[in-house]
C-alpha cells in the first residue's frame, strides 16, 4: 500500500496488562495483544477474527488509545499518536469511533436519543444548536431510524436492541470519522437482526468512504462484510489475506482449524465427527515457547517448540506466521 | 415400529407478569422417538426454553395455566405429584442441560461433588461409590479424574460445559434435554463438545431434544426438526427435507437468513421483529412478517396439516394438501 | 447488562409508588406532614413562636396546667373546660357589673356578679381573679361571696389588691380555706379528716361524700361570684377577670408551663422536616460527590477518601455530637452544619463507591471516552445521573434518623434553647416527672409525631427501594 493511501499503521504493538499477585510479589502480564503490525488504507474494511483470550478486543481498544500501548507504534494519518497524552488527541477522538458490543450497555439510559446523539457534537464544540440538530437529523436518516420524530425524543429502554444499535452506530457517525472500529456490533443481538445491521454497516462503509474494523469471534458474518481477513490467536496475527482466499485456502493450522469447526446447515453433519484440534486458548500470562499454538496444532515441528515463527509472505498479499510455510 | 419415548400432547403453559398473561407455549404437540434426535429452532423469545420447563416441570412460580400430556415411555407424567415427578422422572428418565451452563455449577462446591450429587440423591449411594461413578461420567466427557477435587472457577468455560454434560449423564436417564448447550463457547470447543455429543448417543442410545437458536449448528445433531414461533410449533420435518426444501414460510426464511461459510449466498434478513408473546398478532402468528400471507392468514389461526411422513406444517398453503390432521 | 425496562421520571415513579401499599401511606403520611409544616409556617412566624414559647409577657397564664387535651372526654369522664368571665364585657353570661358613686364622700360601691354554669363531671383544677383597679392613694376594699347552686352562699374574704394589676389565687389563699372549712364542719357537723382543696369545698356535692376527694362529687348547677366593694377616689375603678380553670384544654393539652402543647406539637413539624432533609440531602450529595470521585479515579485519591471514611466510620457520632454541644452553644443552622460535617465521611460512601466501580465498567463510559469526553464530564453528566435513581431510597430512608437525633439531643437536654420542638417537650415533659404523675398525653403527643415523621419516610424509602431496585419487585 502507498503512503498516500494508508489510513493507519500498527508496528510491532504490544498492550500487557499487569497483575499484581500481592503487595510484595512480581508483577505478571497478561500479554493480550503481543506484537501486532499491519495497515489499513483509507475506505479500507478489515475484518478481525478470533475467539475470546485471542485479544481482538485489546487491540481495537488499543488502536483506539482508551488503552495506553505497552510498546511498538500506532501511526495515525502520518502522525505516530502511541504515547500522546489524552489532551492531545482530541482530534484523534473526531476522527475515530467505536461501536460496542452491548446495545443496551452502550447508551447512557438517562438521556433522550437526541441528547445521546448530541454528546459527542457538544464535545467537540460542533456549531451552534440548529446546525446540531441538523447533523443529528442527518445521521438518524442514515441508520434508517425513521420518522425520526418517533425515536429522537424517545429513551433507550423504549427501543428494541436492533434500534439501540443502530443508535450507537448513529453515534459513531456524528462527526464523521475516518475510522470505525465495531466490536462484535451484532453479537448480542437476535440472530434475525443480525444481517440488516451488518449490511447497514457495510452500506455505510462503502458509501461514506470510512475505514473500518469489524471485529468478531463469528467467521461466518466476514464473508460479505470486508475485503480483507485477519486472524488473531493469543494476541498475534496468524493469518491475514484477501477475503476468499483465506478462506478457500487457508495457510494456518488455526484457521484450518475454525473453518472445519463452524457448520453449514447440511443433514449429513449430524453423521460425522468433525476433526479439530482439542484443547482450549492459552494462558496469556504463561504461554507456551515458541509457537502459541503449538501444544493444539496438528502439524507440529520440533523449531515449532523452540521459536515463534516471524510473519511470512508465501503467496501474494497473504500473509501467515507459521513454520510450515518457511522455506528452508 | 419405534415408539415415541417422549411426547406431548396440547402443552400448555401460561405464565402471569405484570403487563398480562405471556402465552409462551400454546397447544404445542410433537414427539421425540426413541434414539432419536429433534431440533427446536426459533428466535429467541418465542418460548423454547419454557416448553424445555415444561417438559421437565422446572416451573416459576407465576404460572396461570399449565395443561396436556406429557408421555415419557407411555407413562403420562402430568398426572404425577411433584414428589413423584421428582422421584421417577427427573434425571431418571430424562435430565436437562441448561442454557449458560456453566454459571449453573455452584461455585463453592467441588466439581466432583456437584457431578455426584443427582446420585445421592436419587440412587441413594454412598459417598464413596457416587464419587466412583462421578469420575467415570467425568472421564466419558473427557475431563481427567484429578479433576473431582477442583473448583468450578479452576476449570475453562469448555471444561464447565462438560462437567455440565457429565451431571446431566451420570443417572443414566434416555432423554437430555439440551438448552443451548454451547452458546457461550468458542467455535472450536463448540465442535469439540458437538463432537462429545454425538458419540455419547451413538453410545448410549440417548435420544435428544435440542434448542438452539442457530440453525447451523442445529444440523449438527438433528434428525428431525421442530420450528417454533410464538409459543407455537410451525413445522415439523426430518432434517434432510428441512435443511434443503422446508415448507413453512418461516422456516423458508429462517434457512435464508442464515450466513454460510461454504456455499455462496447473501443471507437475506427477515423484517420485522417477534412477536410479543402478551399480545400475538391475530390469526397466525407469523402473518406480519411472512411473504406468502392472503387475507385469510390474519383473521384465523390454521391448524396442524399433515404433509405425510411425519411432516407437519401449521399453515393455510397446505389447507389443499393431505386434508387436516 | 441488560434493558431496565423502566425509566426515572417523576411522574412514572408516582404511578408506581401508588400502586404498593407502602407507597400510599408513606405518601399520605408525609403530605400530611407537609400540610401541618406549611400551615404552621405561615400563620405562625417563627419568631412569634418562639416568643410565645418562652411564655413572654405571661401569655399563657389563662391556661390551666398540665390539662389533658379536650378529647378525651370522648374516652372517659366530662372533665371541666376553663370558663372565664369578664366585668369588662358585661352581659356575657350574666355578667353584671355596677359602680355607684356616694356622694360627696369621694367613694364609690362596687358590685361585680359572675355566674356560670357547671354541669361537668370533675372538679376545676384552679380558680383565680384577675383585679385590674384604678385608684390614686388607696386600693379598694373588697368583699367576696360565693353563691352555689341552691342559694348557699359563702363569704369567702375580703380582699385589697396590692397593686392596680393584681391576681388573686383562689385555690391558695388560706382566707378562702379557713372560711370554706368552717362552712363544711357546719355541713358535715365535723371538720373533714383531711383537708380539702379548694376547688372541690367550692363544688362538691353537699353529703357525706364531701368526706375525702376520692368521693367527692361536683354539684351541677349554675353558680355565682360576686365581688362587692368601696373604692376610692373620684376616677377610681375595678374591673376583675375570674377564670375556673378547667382539666382540659385544647387539642393537644397543656404542659405544666401552662403552654398550649399544640405549638410545639405544631411547630415541631417544619422543625424535624427541615433539619431531617437538610440534613439527608446534603449528605447525601456530598457523599455521592466522593464516592464518585474515589471509585472513578481510584489511585490515591480514592486511597485517601477511604481511609478517611474508616475513620469516620469508627469515630462514635453521637458522643461527640453530645460533646460539642456540651461546650458550644448550638442554635438550629450550626447544629445542621456539625451534623453534616460529622456525617459527609459515612457508611454510605463505600457502598456508592462499589457502585460506582462497576458503573465505571459499562459500555456506554468507554464510549465516551471514545468520543472524547473529560473525566469531568463523564463524572457528573455520565455517573452520577446513573448513581442518583438507586441512592434516593436510601437519602429518604435516612430522614427519620436525623429527626430522631435532633429529638435524642433535644431529650438529653442538650439541644437547642427555646426552639419549640417535639424533643424539647419531651424533655421538659421528662424533667417534671410528666410519667409518674400521669400526664401521659404530654409524652405520647410528641412521640406519635415523631413515629409518624419516621413512618412516613419509611414507607416511602420502602416503596421507592422497591420501584428502583427491580429485583426486589414484586411479581
Amino acid at each position: 500500500m502507498n503512503k498516500n493511501e494508508e489510513l493507519l499503521k500498527l508496528e510491532n504493538l504490544k498492550k500487557w496488562f499487569e497483575l499484581r499477585k500481592g503487595i510484595w510479589a512480581n508483577p505478571v502480564f497478561v500479554k493480550a495483544v503481543d506484537g501486532v503490525t499491519f495497515s489499513l488504507g483509507k475506505g479500507e474494511a478489515i475484518s478481525l477474527v478470533g475467539e475470546s483470550g485471542s485479544g481482538k478486543t485489546t487491540l481495537g481498544k488499543t488502536i483506539l488509545r482508551l488503552y495506553k500501548p505497552t510498546e511498538g507504534k500506532i501511526i495515525f494519518e502520518d502522525k505516530d499518536i502511541t504515547y500522546y497524552e489524552p489532551k492531545k488527541l482530541m482530534w484523534y477522538r473526531r476522527e475515530t469511533s467505536i461501536i460496542e458490543q452491548d446495545p443496551y450497555g452502550a447508551l447512557p439510559s438517562f438521556y433522550s436519543i437526541y441528547r445521546i446523539l448530541e454528546e459527542p457534537l457538544i464535545i467537540h464544540k460542533f456549531g451552534n444548536s440548529e446546525e446540531r440538530r441538523k447533523r443529528i437529523h442527518e445521521v438518524l436518516e442514515e441508520v434508517r431510524l425513521s420518522p425520526i420524530e418517533d425515536f429522537a425524543p424517545k429513551y433507550p429502554h423504549m427501543l428494541s436492541g436492533g434500534q439501540l444499535q443502530r443508535v450507537a452506530i448513529a453515534r459513531s457517525l456524528t462527526l464523521k470519522p475516518e475510522l470505525v472500529i465495531a466490536d462484535e456490533p451484532v453479537s448480542m443481538l437476535d440472530a434475525s437482526v443480525r444481517i440488516e445491521i451488518l449490511n447497514l454497516l457495510r452500506e455505510l462503509q462503502e458509501n461514506f468512504g470510512i475505514s473500518f474494523i469489524y471485529i468478531t469471534h463469528d467467521l461466518t458474518t466476514t464473508k460479505y462484510f470486508s475485503e480483507r481477513l485477519f486472524i488473531m490467536y493469543a494476541g498475534k496475527i496468524v493469518e491475514s489475506g484477501k477475503m476468499l482466499e483465506v478462506i478457500h485456502n487457508p495457510l494456518h493450522p488455526y484457521t484450518t482449524a475454525l473453518l472445519k469447526a463452524i457448520p453449514d446447515p447440511d443433514a449429513e453433519n449430524r453423521k460425522i465427527l468433525r476433526d479439530v484440534p482439542p484443547g482450549e486458548p492459552p494462558n496469556l500470562v504463561n504461554p507456551p515457547t515458541g509457537c502459541k499454538f503449538n501444544p493444539r496444532c496438528p502439524y507440529k515441528m520440533d523449531i515449532c517448540l523452540k521459536e515463534e515463527p516471524a510473519m511470512l509472505e508465501p503467496e501474494h498479499e497473504h500473509f501467515t506466521m507459521c513454520w510450515l510455510h518457511a522455506k528452508k | 415400529m419405534t415408539e415415541n419415548i417422549l411426547e406431548c400432547k396440547n402443552l400448555v403453559l401460561h405464565y402471569t407478569a405484570k403487563k398480562g398473561v405471556v402465552k409462551a407455549v400454546n397447544d404445542i404437540s410433537l414427539g421425540l422417538l426413541k434414539g432419536e434426535s429433534l431440533a427446536l429452532v426459533g428466535e429467541s423469545g418465542c418460548g423454547k426454553s419454557s416448553l424445555a420447563k415444561a417438559i421437565i416441570r422446572l416451573l416459576p412460580r407465576n404460572i396461570q395455566s399449565y395443561t396436556g400430556e406429557i408421555l415419557i415411555d407411555g407413562q403420562d407424567t402430568m398426572k404425577l405429584n411433584e414428589k413423584q415427578f421428582r422421584e421417577e422422572i427427573r434425571w431418571k428418565k430424562i435430565s436437562m442441560v441448561f442454557q449458560g451452563a456453566m454459571n449453573s455449577l455452584n461455585p463453592v462446591l467441588k466439581v466432583g461433588y456437584q457431578v455426584a450429587e443427582p446420585l445421592l440423591i436419587h440412587e441413594k449411594l454412598k459417598k464413596n461409590e457416587a464419587m466412583e461413578k462421578a469420575k467415570e461420567a467425568l472421564s466419558v466427557v473427557g475431563i481427567h479424574e484429578s479433576f473431582v477435587d477442583r473448583y468450578p472457577f479452576e476449570l475453562s468455560g469448555g471444561m464447565k460445559q462438560r462437567v455440565v454434560i457429565a451431571m446431566a449423564l451420570v443417572t443414566n436417564p434416555a432423554i437430555i434435554i439440551l438448552d443451548e448447550p454451547t452458546s457461550a463457547l468458542d467455535v472450536i470447543t463448540q465442535a469439540n463438545i458437538m463432537n462429545l455429543l454425538k458419540r455419547l448417543k451413538k453410545e448410549r442410545g440417548l435420544s435428544y431434544f435440542f434448542i438452539t437458536h442457530d440453525i447451523a449448528l442445529s444440523s449438527e445433531l438433528a434428525d428431525k426438526i421442530a420450528v417454533m414461533y410464538a409459543g407455537e410449533i410451525q413445522e415439523i420435518v426430518s432434517a434432510d427435507t428441512f435443511y434443503k426444501k422446508a415448507a413453512h414460510p418461516y422456516s423458508q426464511k429462517l434457512m435464508a437468513s442464515v450466513p454460510t461459510l461454504r456455499i455462496d449466498k447473501k443471507p437475506e434478513f427477515i423484517p420485522g421483529a417477534p412477536p410479543s408473546l402478551i399480545n400475538p398478532p391475530s390469526g397466525c402468528k407469523f402473518h406480519p412478517r411472512c411473504p406468502s400471507a392472503f387475507d385469510k392468514c390474519a383473521k384465523e389461526n390454521p391448524p396442524i396439516f399433515d404433509l405425510g411422513s411425519g411432516h407437519i406444517a401449521k399453515c393455510w398453503w397446505f389447507e389443499q394438501s393431505e386434508g387436516k390432521k | 447488562m441488560s434493558s431496565e425496562g423502566y425509566e426515572f421520571t417523576i411522574k412514572g415513579t408516582l404511578k408506581e409508588l401508588i400502586t404498593y401499599k407502602s407507597g400510599i401511606f408513606g405518601t399520605a403520611f408525609l403530605t400530611l406532614l407537609l400540610t401541618i409544616s406549611i400551615y404552621t409556617v405561615v400563620t405562625l412566624p417563627y419568631d412569634q413562636a418562639v416568643r410565645l414559647w418562652r411564655g413572654e409577657g405571661g401569655v399563657w397564664l389563662e391556661n390551666p396546667r398540665t390539662a389533658q387535651p379536650y378529647w378525651v372526654k370522648y374516652f372517659g369522664q366530662n372533665l371541666p373546660e376553663t370558663i372565664k368571665r369578664d366585668s369588662t364585657q358585661s352581659g356575657q353570661g350574666g355578667t353584671v357589673k355596677i359602680i355607684t358613686s356616694i356622694p360627696q364622700s369621694g367613694m364609690k360601691l362596687a358590685r361585680i356578679s359572675f355566674t356560670f354554669d357547671f354541669s361537668y363531671d370533675g372538679f376545676p383544677s384552679e380558680l383565680n381573679i384577675f383585679f385590674s383597679a384604678k385608684y390614686n392613694e388607696s386600693a379598694p376594699l373588697l368583699n367576696i361571696y360565693w353563691v352555689k347552686p341552691g342559694g348557699t352562699e359563702i363569704k369567702l374574704l375580703t380582699y385589697i389588691p396590692r397593686s392596680q394589676n393584681d391576681k388573686l389565687y383562689l385555690s391558695i389563699n388560706t382566707q378562702v380555706s379557713s372560711a370554706l372549712m368552717s362552712y363544711m364542719s357546719g355541713i358535715l357537723g365535723k371538720a373533714p379528716e383531711v383537708p380539702l382543696p379548694t376547688e372541690y369545698s367550692l363544688f362538691a356535692v353537699e353529703d357525706a361524700t364531701m368526706n375525702s376527694t376520692l368521693t367527692a362529687k361536683p354539684l351541677k348547677g349554675t353558680y355565682r361570684l360576686y365581688i362587692e366593694g368601696t373604692l376610692f377616689g373620684e376616677d377610681s375603678d375595678i374591673d376583675a377577670k375570674l377564670i375556673v380553670y378547667g382539666k382540659v384544654y385544647g387539642l393537644a393539652g397543656t404542659d405544666n408551663q401552662r403552654r398550649d402543647l399544640t405549638v410545639a406539637l405544631l411547630w415541631g413539624t417544619p422543625i424535624a422536616l427541615a433539619f431531617g432533609l437538610t440534613a439527608s440531602v446534603m449528605i447525601t450529595f456530598i457523599e455521592l460527590l466522593l464516592a464518585t470521585i474515589s471509585g472513578y479515579y481510584g489511585g490515591k485519591v480514592d486511597s485517601v477518601i477511604q481511609r478517611i471514611t474508616e475513620l469516620y466510620m469508627i469515630l462514635p457520632f453521637l458522643p461527640i455530637l453530645i460533646m460539642i454541644s456540651t461546650f458550644y452553644k448550638l442554635d438550629l443552622p450550626v447544629l445542621i452544619v456539625v451534623v453534616i460535617v460529622l456525617s459527609i465521611f459515612g457508611g454510605g460512601i463505600k457502598s456508592t463507591r462499589a457502585l460506582v466501580m462497576q458503573i465505571k465498567e459499562y459500555p456506554y463510559i468507554e464510549a465516551a471516552r471514545a468520543y472524547g469526553a473529560s473525566s469531568k464530564r463523564i463524572v457528573f453528566l455520565y455517573i452520577i445521573p446513573k448513581i442518583l435513581p438507586p441512592v434516593i431510597p436510601a437519602l429518604i430512608g435516612s430522614v427519620p434518623s436525623y429527626v430522631f437525633l435532633e429529638a435524642a439531643l433535644a431529650i438529653l437536654g442538650l439541644g437547642i434553647p427555646n426552639l419549640p420542638s417535639w424533643g424539647k417537650v419531651i424533655n421538659e415533659s421528662f424533667n417534671a416527672g410528666a410519667l409518674y404523675k400521669g400526664y401521659y398525653y404530654w409524652v405520647l403527643e410528641p412521640a406519635f409525631m415523631l413515629i409518624l415523621t419516621a413512618l412516613a419516610f419509611s414507607f416511602l424509602g420502602f416503596a421507592l427501594d422497591k420501584i428502583v431496585n427491580p429485583k426486589l419487585r414484586e411479581v
